[in-house]
């Protein structure tokens, strides 16, 4: 005869040891418990749970176990509402191989009875977990990813080639608030590579011009436009707003001065730079990896150093290393994956390749080094080669 | 021949290649055929007493030559260098 559910809940209870709520509660309570996993529903959980549990409904137990435990061996506690769907969903994990898996007698309504500590979930809206909804099934990001996101602040120097872009995935990514520096009005040459901008926005403000596709793209958004240059006197106060910074900018004065801003303030900043077919990308986490200046130490003289205005760039060119930056930005904000934090990566659109060359925090390096006297100075002059070289010694 | 991958600003003085193919055993040689196969190549990235400049990354097989032994760093007949300099382009 088939087992009947009291049969499988028994079967479930041999192998599988129920624990009491004022048991394990202590642990719990000191955050020294055990991997708590929630099966219940989506509208159950968004009534309270368990401090610190995660939340896998029933039906997607065994596809996404792996990707909350850190192996077979770690010690899980397994609740429910009641106890019972806790107990066979521990029993499939015991099943899968988990070695340490307990239920929680009486599931979250016994817990609740007893007055131990339940947190409330930070949820999504109905309207959000639509909009996100291909970023909640990615694992690595998940509901409370995404809420991260809208929590974030990321600040686009540029509103051009790169920042179109960036702007453009950041705010479809549900990235909270974005900032947007650029003094610059969308130009009829613009258009060939700069998408968040359009015809009829010619002569506007990049930064309210990317705004207004951004509200049609994302009214959620937060869009703060900084209608200026980033200077001395406002690049500390501008980056203390923002969790990262998304460097676009279109010369090395504006650059060199993010680079050392950045290390005062402790934002990671992520750098794209472009030209013609070919791309640069990296991130620089202050005092963690190495910084711009570590990379390059001194800018090249104006004519090795020609702008996009001047030698040109392929359109294109600016989606792939604005999407990287994009890209690079979310992981930075969410704290997964890898980032290009030591490392420089080189598009050549020509030859479709894609290089990385590893970069090291250089011990001499005069912003972010030891015995570095790190201040802010005049960028354009210093670009220019005004008291550079007794900065930076030749050293061939 | 170790191949030198020669970067945008520089693809006009080296007859508008992506890369050359350059002998020498060391970086310093490497750069000093480079520059004389290629002299507008080396009124770029020389000072004018034949050093690098300081604005010059070279990169070995993917490393920062200036973290190896620069200059005097070996080169091997497969081994790649990347001449670098930084772009400024990004928004206009």
């Amino acid at each position: 005869m088939s087992p009947s559910y009291q049969d499988l809940l028994a079967a479930a209870r041999e192998v599988i040891p129920e624990v009491e709520p004022s048991d394990i509660a202590p642990r719990v309570e000191a955050g020294e418990g055990p991997l708590i996993i929630d099966v219940r529903e989506t509208a159950e959980w968004d009534q309270g749970h368990l401090p610190g549990a995660v939340h896998i409904p029933r039906g997607f137990l065994e596809s996404r176990v792996s990707g909350a435990t850190s192996g077979t061996e770690q010690e899980l506690l397994i609740s429910c509402a009641s106890g019972q769907r806790s107990l066979l969903a521990a029993k499939t994990l015991a099943d899968m191989g988990y070695t340490n898996v307990t239920s929680l007698a009486g599931g979250f309504a016994r817990w609740k009875q007893n007055n131990h500590p339940v947190e409330m979930p930070r949820i999504l809206s109905a309207a959000q977990r639509s909009r996100y909804s291909r970023h909640v099934l990615i694992p690595e990001v998940g509901e409370e990813g995404q809420l991260t996101l809208l929590d974030s602040k990321a600040l686009l120097i540029g509103a051009g080639g790169l920042g179109s872009p960036a702007a453009y995935y950041l705010a479809a990514a549900g990235v909270g608030t974005i900032g947007l520096v650029d003094d610059d009005v969308v130009d009829e040459s613009n258009l060939q590579r700069q998408i968040i901008h359009t015809t009829d926005r010619v002569g506007v403000n990049k930064g309210e011009s990317a705004k207004e596709a951004i509200r049609a793209l994302n009214p959620e958004v937060q869009v703060n436009v900084h209608p200026f240059r980033v200077n001395r006197d406002n690049v500390l106060d501008l980056l203390g707003e923002y969790d990262v910074v998304v460097d676009g900018a279109d010369n090395f004065p504006t650059r060199y001065l993010l680079a050392d801003a950045s290390l005062m303030t402790r934002t990671p900043l992520v750098h794209a730079s472009i030209l013609r077919f070919e791309g640069h990308a990296s991130v620089f986490t202050p005092y963690d990896g190495p910084c711009y200046r570590c990379l390059f130490p001194e800018p090249p003289p104006p004519d090795l150093a020609p702008s996009c205005g001047e030698a040109g760039v392929l359109g294109v060119l600016c989606g792939v290393m604005g999407n990287v930056q994009a890209t690079e930005a979310i992981k930075v904000l969410l704290g997964i994956g890898d980032t290009l934090a030591g490392r420089l990566l080189i598009y050549d659109a020509l030859g479709m390749t894609f290089t990385e060359l590893t970069v090291r925090r250089d011990p001499d390096c005069p912003s972010c080094g030891p015995n570095a006297d790190l201040q802010l100075r005049d960028y354009e002059a210093w670009c220019a080669g005004v008291g550079r070289h007794d900065q930076v010694g030749a050293t061939a | 021949m170790s191949t030198v991958k020669i970067p945008p600003v520089l693809r006009q003085s080296v007859g508008g290649e992506r890369e050359v193919d350059v002998s020498g055993a060391t970086v310093e040689e490497v750069l000093a055929n480079l520059c004389d196969a290629h002299p507008a190549v080396g009124a770029q990235i020389l000072t004018a007493d034949g050093s690098l400049h300081a604005f010059v990354n070279v990169y070995v097989n993917g490393e920062d030559a200036r973290l190896l032994q620069w200059t005097d760093t070996p080169v091997g007949e497969t081994d790649t260098l990347v001449i670098l300099p930084a772009m400024a382009g990004g928004a206009q």
